[in-house]
């Protein structure tokens, strides 16, 4: 099954990118298809290379880069979300006339347009929020 | 817009939108009208819901002047011309906060298929009748 993955609530205050993680890993492990993972509300925060948690906490960020290197994931953070809390990727920085770019590896920014079609193209879109 | 995909042309589901947080005190009715306004542009069978405090997003004579946020709630009025016509407002949410019919904004649309008559957009559904409504989509986002 073609699986479209929707994060909607920010790293370490709620569970939702943890469940989110386990989901997707679990359904690529079975050999399932995941089209794309967005990211959006406070979820586009967990597409931060700057984030430096606990060393005896888990690094969702990472967890989730290095899962996206592996099987090669579509990983999009909702440009119109992202500006309003910080995230940026090197054009957008430039383009704002920022100082500097904070996107995580295998994370791209992209548009709300990223979501419908996840939605038109996965067979099962699942959110994971409030 | 830029990033309408060819491939996904021709293809029609139904999305719903299910709001459920009062329009202020949190992001998710703004971000969630952002999303389908976006959307509108990919021609698929879209419906609203309102329910729990989801229903105080389409209260009229909203006012945010003095908690310094922008109002938006005019946007929802202009839903209509972005073929968004059908609202469905849960009665049950209505009634557990005091509110009813008369507290919201009239949301009109023009029928295309009746020699573009106004129609009201918003139709209130009980929670029985709602869960059919959610139980016949194919997609479902929830703010």
């Amino acid at each position: 099954m073609k699986f479209g993955i929707v994060v909607n609530e920010g790293p370490y205050t709620h569970q939702a990118a943890d469940t989110a993680y386990q989901f997707t890993k679990a359904v690529l492990e079975k050999g399932h298809e995941v089209y794309r993972v967005f990211f959006y509300h406070d979820g586009v925060n967990v597409g931060t290379r700057m984030t430096v948690p606990p060393q005896d906490e888990r690094h969702i960020q990472r967890n989730w880069s290095e899962l996206g290197e592996k099987y090669k994931l579509d990983m999009v953070v909702c440009i119109a979300a992202a500006q309003r809390r910080g995230i940026m990727d090197e054009n957008e920085a430039k383009r704002q006339g920022l100082d500097g770019d904070n996107i995580a590896p295998g994370f791209r920014i992209s548009g709300l347009g990223q979501l419908i079609e996840a939605g038109i193209q996965a067979d099962r879109l699942v959110t994971f929020g409030d | 817009m830029s990033d309408i995909p060819e491939e996904a042309s021709g293809i029609v589901k139904k999305f719903l939108y299910v709001n459920r947080k009062a329009p202020h005190g949190t992001i998710y009715a703004l971000e969630s009208l952002e999303v389908v306004l976006i959307g509108a542009a990919f021609e698929q069978d879209v419906s609203l819901a309102f329910l729990d405090d989801g229903v105080f997003q389409l209260v009229k004579g909203q006012d945010t002047a003095d908690i310094g946020v922008k109002n938006f709630s005019p946007t929802y009025r202009a839903l209509g011309d972005f073929e968004v016509t059908k609202l469905y407002v849960e009665k049950e949410s209505l009634a557990e906060r005091g509110l009813s019919k008369d507290d919201l904004m009239e949301i009109m649309y023009e029928d295309e298929d009746d020699d573009w008559e106004e129609k009201p957009s918003i139709k209130l559904v009980n929670r029985t009748e709602l869960a059919a409504v959610m139980a016949g989509q194919d997609v479902i986002l929830s703010f």
